[in-house]
Formats: structure tokens, sequence, C-alpha cells
């Protein structure tokens, strides 16, 4: 009935841009000649410290639904089904160690042979609680308790990882009882207590058959056969288009998983460049950006949430196309080259040219992103991600800045914003003012009005027009000002 | 050992929620053949239904049945108030989006909502009336004329005074967000009866209404409750369309029906808090003294009746807070839009009338360069001596006795605070002559504040770190603090004065393990720990031996919502009665066993005492039942000395005041109006806490659901009436590193005066309005850029912070 038109994080999926309608007997059909194909193809993973071999799943079933509904265990709570409130919180563990995912927009593919962990196995197998589930109790951490799980689950991983950063572990699960005051004592005590070992630190597990959907292992068996079924959907992290399956119940038609292709994971250094893998996560990047470019690093702890960090990708946050992915604005600050791949072809363009139009990239049918790289250089990058809450929210504005100074004169700039177009686009009238310019504020007086000339922004629920060019307008003199060594960052300031 | 009231117990089901075995209603097993339903929703804000095409539901995949409003076989109403005003499905009208057409029953959820999204509607769409200057234009009326109270003259007190401050504030709705959606599940049982499961805050609601929907009387229906993953009030009426449905497919097919609604439905189709628009005109001498003060309230109440009454009426009644008003006039609209009708949100309308008044000081404070909390002191209600005695205890008797009225026929739901207009008041009650009284006529006996907020600016360091932050603006050109202070004093009661009413069921076994159910539901607050705590106390045992149960309407009936902070206060007290009536029964069999008088038995430690013997409390028991005694009592409690008339604004609608007061520090970036909590300081009253731990989680989930309201919490409607903020990636609760930096929270232990249980005090809302002060630190610091007054509406997302900075710049 009601159209749903969403412009939400965009954060890890690769789709095709068609959008299949089958009739619901052509689906039937299709789904049963996939069947007889797939009989043999199995679904591995453990569950709570148990085998599960799945045949015949569903390949867009989301993990949520299989705990609920096929499995019975209703620990794991639906809160929003858009992984924006963490109530479905689970725990896998590969061969990287834990991480915190949002089990509803998890596709059933992407475990595979991988363990997962939901509340209802922290607990000791030997009895007792675990203890970030006895700290929750003794701090008066629940209240309602249908967030409980998620808060715990998190809780649980962060503890087996040793992070002790709650606000960043805890920012993508939300309470509405506590104010989360008690939660975060219950973390500190749990913090300084040691994990219970019947929880995998890493897992690994060999798979004996092909899952139930199309899953490569290598960047060439993706390739070949993406040119071949060019209109599939390809699944990276699903934290987008999970959505599309829950929230705007299309049907995703063909797709492929790529979370098992090696190739386009890790990140590289050498002299010229860091390479990011399409594959790589968010949360992975993080560490990795951050001796190089503490800035992004300091962004991407407020893109989304540790959930959707440890499950988008890079590739995915670019190839969807939106104009309001904390990731690209970034990356076009630090000029870098988008790496695409047809079959056989690859071909390497500026990241900004891939972004043509709202809704539309330059990406052939059958072509995917690979990579992308960012030349190495000296570090002037500060990114300002402006939303309405501060932690997992969805960017009203995104302000990347890369500004060169010599001698007092500004001698090279790259700025680029999400939020203030229909794409990712660079600030190309501001940036040509300023080069041979001091850099002062009379000159981001003597220039102001060429903000009017690079954007038109829209209005909408997140923020008017007005606003987001007035702070875009002012992120320049915040990066001004932070430059010459005043205090602006509300972060730095205690009471 | 000693009494379980005032233990810092932790909640009863914590250890079932850590472990997720904590059963909600989306958890229950469901037998085979449930069907799962889900409502097709209007696209449009305001028209009439041209055609309904729905062959594509019916051949969808697993759709076992598709319901119209003529397919319903009794009674079409969902509504709380005696208007009958809100059909479950839509007879041909549309009022709002996401106002439910048809009903889907399918083999399973998603093939429901799946179904649901093919019909095809045409709707001949009208302009809709959105906002408050367009239902003015329109006189589109919940309730007309506009109510008005006044104590005094309030407009020659104004025009006489030696100064006169006007201004409006523009505060939003809040969607409630419950982390558990609205749920509900029908099981039929034999004979037409059906049994509901239902996530409510008001079982005998949700069964009055099944009862009518079903053509049955209301002893054929039960409902059970034994929590909810979260209420905050949108579970007092907001569930009665789900539970409707499911009992009317049930009904009609012979098969279970649940209904649990996807986040973006139930955020389209549920009401949220009512916005507010407050136009204010105060007249003030130079100390800051009000003396004379107009307020002018308009609310969108949405497109029907709802609880909008007592909402409305509510936010009039703290339109004082804390402060004596010399001479007023309160004046208010309630207006009929075409959106979700704005509903039951903690506070209940008093945080809107709070902060109109909070507003009104602070701009006071501000254009005197007075400091804002002496302006507080200064225009404060004077406080309750420290030697006064407190109230007798015990049911004190009702002033005006009155006659009952016949209300028979009149099919009303006179358990809902919807039926607020219904009643008319008999004894019309009298403005108090003597003592201070509020805009109401409400004598002020036990106010604390000026205590309580001595000791809290003490306790916060205020006077230093108010010069600390004058002086760290001065250096700061970017980032500016700021400070906010905002007390609360809070009336308890319902207003339907016939709601403060509940009853209890005890059952004391044989073996002395205490069965206890009471009306109240549990929705996180813990409630149920509480009134077990209550009851243990009064039988002198450990909490493991009392059973806390379901709220369940066959075991307590014609139950009040579980609202208005209502919870512990009456079911405390009619637990207390039900286990007094069974301790007074084993007393006297112990009594004669051991030939002592019957008050020389007492309950304590886990054992029974009669003189010089003692013996278990199990043992008593099993002696009780042998004697042939009764182990099981009902309870009762009805609050006393309540009179009220909505219509005059006159009379005692409140038993009793609580109070806080709380302290906050922001920072501001005045680049892009980002902000940060750095500090916040609360002291607040619960009466003698019945569980000091269960109370502060209170306060401090109050504070930051209350702070959330008026910062990031934003409500935005687009021109054709569509909610564009109906999930949380683009509504912005709270996370968790919003909670202030530094968090002191402390109770205010001073007993109420008031005859309560255990002398405590309700907590359930009044800490909310302590996140006004969040609001007032953002002006604060706003006004930290230039010198004229900021008037920042709410919620202050960074973009209205940015707006209030360039025009206090630019002033």
């Amino acid at each position: 009935m009601l159209a749903k038109p969403r412009h939400r994080r965009f954060s890890g999926l690769q789709h095709g841009e068609r959008r299949h309608s089958y009739a619901a007997s052509e689906r039937h059909e299709r789904r049963n000649g996939n069947a007889a194909v797939m009989t043999n193809m199995t679904l591995s993973f453990h569950l709570n410290g148990d085998r599960v071999d799945l045949t015949g799943a569903e390949p867009t079933m989301t993990l949520l639904d299989w705990l609920r509904i096929e499995r019975g265990l209703t620990g794991t709570k639906e809160g929003c089904n858009e992984g924006d409130c963490g109530a479905c919180t689970v725990m896998v563990t590969d061969e990287s160690g834990p991480r915190a995912l949002n089990a509803c927009i998890l596709f059933l593919p992407q475990l595979q042979g991988k363990a997962v962990t939901t509340v209802e196995g922290l607990a000791p197998p030997s009895g007792g609680l675990h203890p970030v589930q006895q700290a929750m109790v003794d701090h008066h951490g629940s209240q309602c308790g249908f967030c409980t799980p998620g808060f715990t689950v998190s809780m649980a991983t962060a503890q087996l990882t040793g992070e002790t950063d709650h606000d960043l572990t805890l920012a993508g699960n939300l309470c509405r009882c506590t104010g989360y005051a008690p939660i975060i004592r219950a973390a500190e005590e749990a913090a300084a207590k040691p994990a219970p070992d019947h929880l995998p630190t890493t897992f690994k597990m060999p798979v004996d058959a092909p899952g139930p959907a199309f899953q490569p292992e290598t960047a060439d068996q993706l390739a070949a056969w993406y040119v071949d079924h060019p209109e599939a959907t390809l699944v990276a992290g699903a934290t987008d288009l999970g959505l599309h399956v829950t929230k705007l119940m299309r049907d995703l038609g063909e797709v492929a998983f790529l979370n098992r292709c090696a190739d386009l994971k890790g990140v590289t250094v050498t002299d010229e460049e860091i390479r990011i893998g399409a594959m790589v996560t968010w949360a992975e990047l993080l560490p990795e950006i951050a001796p190089y470019h503490p800035g992004l690093a300091a962004m991407l702890r407020r893109f989304a949430s540790v959930q959707v960090r440890n499950a988008a990708t890079v590739g995915g946050n670019i190839a969807n196309g939106s104009p309001i992915g904390d990731g690209p604005p970034a990356l076009i600050a630090l000029d870098a080259t988008l790496h695409l791949r047809q079959g056989d072809t690859r071909r390497a363009i500026p990241l900004e040219e891939f972004f043509l139009d709202y809704g539309r990239q330059d990406r052939a049918p059958g072509e995917f992103v690979e990579a992308v790289t960012i030349p190495r250089q000296p570090d002037r990058l500060a990114c300002y991600k402006l939303s309405k809450r501060f932690d997992q929210d969805i960017s009203a504005v995104c302000g990347c800045f890369s500004i060169t100074v010599e001698d007092e004169i500004v001698t090279a700039a790259r700025i680029a914003f999400g939020g203030m177009a229909g794409i990712p686009k660079r600030a190309r009238n501001v940036e040509t003012a300023l080069l041979g310019k001091p850099w002062t504020q009379d000159t981001l007086v003597a220039i102001a009005g060429e903000w009017e000339t690079d954007f038109t922004p829209m209005s909408d629920m997140r923020a008017s027009a007005r606003y987001r060019l007035t702070a875009a307008r002012n992120m320049l003199t915040r990066y001004l000002l932070a430059d010459l060594g005043q205090s602006v960052d509300v972060l730095e300031i205690e009471a | 050992m000693t009494e379980q009231v005032r233990k810092p117990l932790p909640h009863d089901s914590g250890p079932l929620h850590v472990t997720g075995r904590a059963r909600y209603i989306d958890d229950i097993p469901l037998p085979a053949n449930t069907l799962h339903l889900a409502f097709g929703i209007s696209a449009v804000a305001r028209g009439q239904i041209t055609a309904i095409d729905l062959n594509a539901v019916r051949a969808a995949p697993g759709v076992v049945a598709v319901y119209e409003a003529a397919d319903l076989p009794f009674a079409n109403d969902v509504a709380s108030a005696p208007v009958h005003d809100e059909p479950l499905l839509s007879t041909g009208r549309v009022n709002y989006v996401g106002q439910p057409i048809f009903l889907v029953a399918a083999t399973s959820h998603h093939a429901a909502r799946h179904a649901a999204a093919r019909a095809k509607v045409e709707i001949a769409e009208e302009t809709p009336i959105l906002t408050v200057e367009e239902a003015l234009e329109a006189e589109s009326y919940i309730e007309y004329p506009p109510l008005v109270w006044s104590k005094g003259d309030a407009e020659a007190a104004i025009k006489s005074a030696p100064r006169i401050i006007e201004g409006r504030i523009e505060m939003g709705g809040q969607e409630h967000f419950y982390l558990e959606g609205q749920a509900a599940l029908a099981l039929p049982q034999e004979n037409g009866d059906v049994i509901v499961n239902s996530s409510t805050q008001h079982p005998t609601e949700i069964q009055h209404k099944v009862a009518e929907a079903i053509g049955r009387p209301m002893h054929a229906v039960r409902v059970e409750s034994r929590r909810m993953g979260g209420g905050f009030g949108g579970k007092e009426s907001q569930g009665n369309a789900l539970a409707v449905a499911c009992a009317v497919v049930a009904s009609l097919t012979g098969r279970p029906a649940k209904m649990r609604y996807d986040r973006d439905d139930d955020m389209q189709i549920t009401g949220k808090r009512h916005d507010f628009r407050i136009d204010y005109t105060v007249g003030v001498d130079d100390t800051g003294r009000i003396l004379g003060v107009d307020f002018r309230q308009y609310t969108r109440a949405g497109w029907s009746q709802d609880l909008t009454l007592a909402v409305a009426d509510r936010a009039m009644l703290h339109a004082d807070n804390a402060y004596l008003l010399p001479h007023a006039r309160i004046e208010s609209h309630r207006l009929r839009t075409n959106m979700c009708s704005a509903t039951a949100y903690r506070g209940f309308g008093g945080p809107q009338g709070v902060v109109g008044i909070e507003r009104v000081i602070d701009h006071i404070a501000h254009d005197l360069r007075l400091d804002p909390v002496e302006v507080r002191r200064v225009n404060y209600y004077a406080d309750r001596p420290l030697d006064a005695a407190p109230s007798e205890g015990g049911v004190a008797p009702r002033p005006a006795a009155t006659t009952p009225r016949d209300i028979s026929g009149q099919e009303m739901d006179v358990a809902s605070r919807g039926a607020a207009g219904a009643f008319p008041v008999e004894g019309t009650p009298e403005a108090a002559t003597d003592g201070q009284t509020t805009p109401y006529g409400m004598k002020v006996e036990d106010f604390v504040l000026h205590r309580l907020t001595a000791k809290l600016l003490e306790s916060s360091d205020y006077a230093a770190r108010k010069a600390a932050i004058e002086a760290w603006n001065a250096n700061n050109p970017v980032l500016k603090k700021g400070l906010g202070f905002s007390p609360v004093k809070f009336g308890i009661s319902f207003t339907l004065s016939h709601l403060n009413q509940a009853g209890a069921l005890v059952h004391v076994y044989q073996d002395g393990s205490v069965h206890l159910n009471h009306g109240g539901t549990e929705m996180g607050q813990g409630l149920f720990q509480k009134v077990a705590q209550v009851a243990a106390s009064r039988f002198g045992i450990g909490m493991e031996d009392v059973r806390i149960t379901a709220t369940d309407t066959a075991k307590v009936p014609n139950t009040s919502a579980t609202a208005a902070s209502s919870g512990s206060d009456l079911n405390g007290m009619a637990v207390k009665a039900a286990c007094d009536t069974i301790r007074d029964r084993i007393a006297g069999v112990v009594a004669e066993l051991h030939q002592v008088a019957v008050e020389e038995v007492s309950f304590a430690d886990g054992m029974v005492r009669a003189g010089s013997n003692e013996m278990p409390f199990a043992k008593a028991a099993q002696l009780t039942y042998e004697a042939q005694v009764s182990l099981s009592a009902t309870g009762f409690y009805k609050t006393p000395e309540l009179n009220w008339d909505r219509l005059k604004g006159v009379g005692r609608p409140f038993f009793y005041f609580a109070h806080g007061a709380a302290l906050t520090e922001v920072v501001v970036d005045t680049l892009t109006g980002e902000y940060r909590i750095l500090r916040t300081d609360i002291l607040h009253d619960a009466g003698a806490s019945l569980n000091p731990a269960l109370d502060i989680g209170q306060v401090e989930g109050g504070y930051v659901q209350g702070a959330g309201w008026l910062t990031t919490e934003e409500l935005v409607w687009d021109g054709k009436g569509r909610l564009r903020t109906h999930a949380p990636s683009t509504y912005k609760i709270p996370a968790c590193s919003d909670r202030p930096r530094v968090f002191n929270v402390a109770l205010w232990d001073e007993p109420n005066p008031a005859a309560t249980i255990y002398r405590s005090k309700a907590v359930g809302e009044p800490p909310f309005m302590l996140g006004i002060s969040a609001l007032l630190a953002l002006s604060d610091a706003v006004a930290a850029c230039g010198t004229t007054y900021p008037c920042l509406d709410a919620p202050a997302t960074p973009e209205r912070v940015l707006d209030a900075i360039d025009r206090v710049k630019n002033a």
C-alpha cells in the first residue's frame, strides 16, 4: 500500500540496477529449478557449539527469522528489522575472531563455515551465568529486558576481544528504559573478568559443499560468473540489501554472496598507495587506516554501528551509489581510484567519476568493484560527520577536507561532501577559489559565495537545504580553526 | 532479616532478561494452525475510499482470509474515548496515513505483510489538516470550546506589572520506541470464549474492547499480560487494534491468531506524545517574581480523541510546575488533525505544561539578567515545614460523598482515561481559600524543592561551575558551554478520579509459599518486584517465597491502566490489604493455639511469633489450613481525598506531589549546532523508596528519555501528512554515548507525608521532566553567543541550535 522510499546507510551491497519482478508462479518454478540443482548444496555452521547442516535453505532468509521461527530460539529479538536497534545482535566467529552482527539483516549463506553464538549460548554449559549476564543483573542493567539479549551479546563479544571502549561497542544497541548508565556500569565490571572459555575466540570449519547460493571463492570465479549473470544481485555485507528483503519486501532474484572471496579482502600498503579490497569491512579498515589518516578513522567510529561496520564493506558502500554514504566523500578527498572489473577486463577511474547522477553509476552490466586505492600522501584529511544523533546516525552532511598549505598559502585542496547533492560530490568551485589564497578566515569569508555555485542541497527529514549549506560552509571554518590550533571538537571537552 | 521493602533488589526478571528466557508475546510457542495478521493501511492522510481491489491480496501465497469493515461481526471500534471515533477498519473515510483499512490473515507473519502490500486502494484525496494554524483556521477541534482555567485576574496583574514578557515555544511530539513493538495473540476457547495475550498496560480495556468486538460479555474474555518490552504510555490504548483483530479472527475462524506490527508500521499506525505550541505573556517585578501569567496551549491531537482530553488537562495542571502563580489564566486548544492520534506518553501532558513555565522562567531570568536558579527560588511554593507531622495512615473518607451515576447503556469504557470528558462532577469542589494554592485551587502542602534545590546546588557545586563556565565561554569563540537547572513538581493520581483504585489477589499455600497477583502490569519499571517486596514484608518472609505472576483479568478484574505513575501506589496498597487480611487470619489461628492476644502475634524473619513461641511461616500456614481458615484473599484500595472538576479546573485532582531537580551542563559547537551533555546531577524525591535501585533506574532512564524528547527525537511529517521518520534509521532516540558523561543521581529520601504504601512516592513519570534541564542548558550555551534570548524550540536538533545561534549572533 504505502510506498516507502528509503535512503539509509547504503553500505555493504552491490546490486544490479534492474529489479526483478517475477510473477509468483514464475518465481516458484525458478526456485524449484534452482532447488533441483542445489539439492546437495549445504549450509554448514556452528550454532552455540553444535554443528548445523542445512539443505534447501532459502538464500535470503535472515538469521533472525531462522533462529526464531525455524529453531524456536526466541532469545534473539526483533526490534526494528533493519539493523538499527541491536536487539537481534549475535556473535559470529571465524578465523579473524568474534564479531557482533545484526541477525535481522544477515542472510544465512553469510554464515557458511562460521560459528554463531546467540544469547542462549552465552552462559557456560556447566551452569551459572556469563560474567556479563551476572553484571547486568547485579547493576540493574535490564528493565523491560527486550534489548537486553542484544546488549549482553555485544558486551560478551567485546569482553572476548578485550575492547573496553563501551560507547563504541554499544553504539548499535538501543535501550529505551535505563538511560544506559547501569549498562555501562555492568560493562565496566564485566570487562575486568575473564571470558568464559567455552566461547570460541577464533573458528574455522571446512565446508564440504557449496551453499544454497553462488558463493565464489575468488574474484576470478565471480568475474566469470557475473558476466554470464549480469542481472544477479551481488551481496557483500547485506546491511542495506537486507532491508530490500525485510522492509521493501523485494525478491532479490538470483543472488551471489561475495563473503568467501578471499582475494577481495585485505588492505595492502605500499610506498605508492593503500589498496583496499572491495570486501574489506569498515571495521577492518578502521585500524588499518588509522596510522595514515586518523581523521578518517575518527569518522569511522561514528559510521553506523559496530554491528554494521562488522558487516558493511568498502566496495558495497561505493557500488551502492548512495548520496549519503560516509565512505565515498572521505575517499574522494583522498583522491582515491576505483578499480572495476568485468570478466577479465579491468579499468581504473577516479572515484568521483563513478557517481554519475542520483541512482546512476558508471558501472556496466556484469561489472563489479574490485578494489579502491588511495595514493600515499601527507595526511591533511579531516572528516566531519553531521547528524541529529552523534552515534549511529546517517549523515545530514558529511564533509571531508584535505587542504595543503605552504607558507600560509593554499596550494592544493580536495573537498568532498555527502548529503549535499544526489551523489557524493566535490566542492570544485570552493577548491579552485581557495588555491593561492592566504589560509585565513578572511579568505573563507571572501569565497563564501562559491558554496552556492557548488551545491544546491535538498531539504528532507534529516536537515533543511539552508542548514546543510551553512553547516558545510562552517565545516571549512572548523577545518581552518583546527589547523590553527583552536579548540573546535566537542568530544575533547569535559565538564 | 530486615524487611524486604527498601532493599535495592534487582528486577525480578533480571536473570531471565539476560539469558533470553524472558518471554514476550512474540516468543510464545504457537499452536500449529495459528494465523498471522497484518493490516493494509492508508497511504493518504484524508479522503474517501472509492474502490478497493483485494484480489491480489487474497491470491497471495499463504493468505487464508481478508477482512474489510463490513466483514466484522460486531463492534468495529477500538476507541478508548467514549465517542467511538476509532474503527478497527475504515468504513470509507481515511483520516491519516497509516489508518488500517483491511486485515489479512495468513499462515505466517511475512506472508501476511507481503500480501497486504498487494492491495489496490483508490482514495479520493482531500486536503489534510496538518498544522496548528490549519486546524485553527478550520476550527477543527477535539473539544470545543477551548478549556480555560483561571486563578485571580491574570490580565490585570500582567497589565500592572513593572515588566511584561511575551513569547512562544514549540515542542515536538515523541515516539515511544518501546523496543518490543505492539503484539497480541488470541487463543479461541470452547463456548466462544477467548484468551488474549497482549503486550498492554491496560488488560481491562483490552478485555472490554475484545468483548464488544466478538459480541460476548466480558466474562468470555480473559486477558493476560506477563510483561511488556517497554510501554511508556504507548501501550495504554494503542494495543486495542491488534488484540481486537486477533480476537475477531480467532472468533471467526476458530484458529489462534497473532499480530505484531513491523517497526515501520508500528511507528506509522500508533499514536505518539502530543506536540504543543505554548504562547505566553507574563508580568513580573524586578526580582523576577511572577505577578500574573497567561498561557495559551495548542496541541495537535491527531485524527481521533483517544486520551487527548486527559493529556491536555494534565498539561494545564502542570502549567505552574513548582511555582506559586498569584494570577494565572490557562487556555487549552485540542486540535483535530489528519495524523496518527496522539496518545499517552510518560508524563501524559505534564512535561509539555512544565516546559511552558520553565521557558517563561528562563526568559524572565535572561531579560532581567538574573540567575535563573534564583528566579526559580523566588517563585517556588513554600516548603512544607520539616517538623510537620505526616498525614494519618489509613484511608481517609472522601470529602463529598457522590451519589452513584447511572452509566448503563452508555457503552463506554469507564476504565479508560479517554472517558475523562464523559463524567459530570457532582458535589462540585471549591478552590481552597487558605494557604498556597495551585492555579486550580489545590493547596500545596508537601513542597520540598527549596531544601532539595539547596542540597543539589551544593552537591553539584553550582556557583563555582557557573562562574567557571562564564570564564570558559569568554575564552572559547567556537565552543560554548551552558548550564541548565530545572525542578519538577508532579501531581500523583489519575485525574479521572474513579480510576484511582486497585485490586489484588493473594494466595498462601500450605507450604507457606505465596502466589501474588494484582492489577498492575510490568513494562520494565520493576513494579512486580516492588509489590512482591511489599507482600514479603507483610508476611515477614523472604522474596524466594513470593511468586510473581502474570497480570490476568480473571484473577483481578476491573483494573485501571498501569499509568499515571500509579502502579506501586495503588497495587502496593491493594496487595498490602490482601496480605493483611490473610495475616490477620493466620494470627488468629496462632493466637488461639498459644493463647495470646492476636495483637501479640508478629511476622518477621520467616517466623511467626506469639509471645515466647515461634514457628516458621510455613508451619503457621499449614496450621491455618488445618483450622479450616481461608489462606486466600482479595485486597482493594482507593485513593482518598480526591475531588476534581475538570471543566471548571477546580478541586483536588492529586493525592500528593513528587519532586525532583536536575542540573545539566552541555557544550555546543557554534559552527554546526552539535552538542554533548557533559554532566548531569539529579536529586529526586521518591519518598521513602520501596526499592532505591529500581527507583534510581527510573530516574536515570526518565532523564535520558526526557532529554531525548527535547534534543534529537524529531518527528517529521511532510506536506501530505506522511511521517518521514518511521524507523530508528530516521528517528533518533538517545544512544549509549548520549547519556551524560558524568551522571550523578541520588534520591531525596524524605518519607511521603501522605499515607502511601510505606510512605514511598510514585517515580515512573516525574523524573522524565528533569530532562528539561538539558534543553535549558543548550539555550544557556546559545545565549552565550550574544545578548538576545535564544527562544530555542524543541526538539533542539543541531539544526535548531544553529538557527538559534544565528538569531542571537545576528540580533
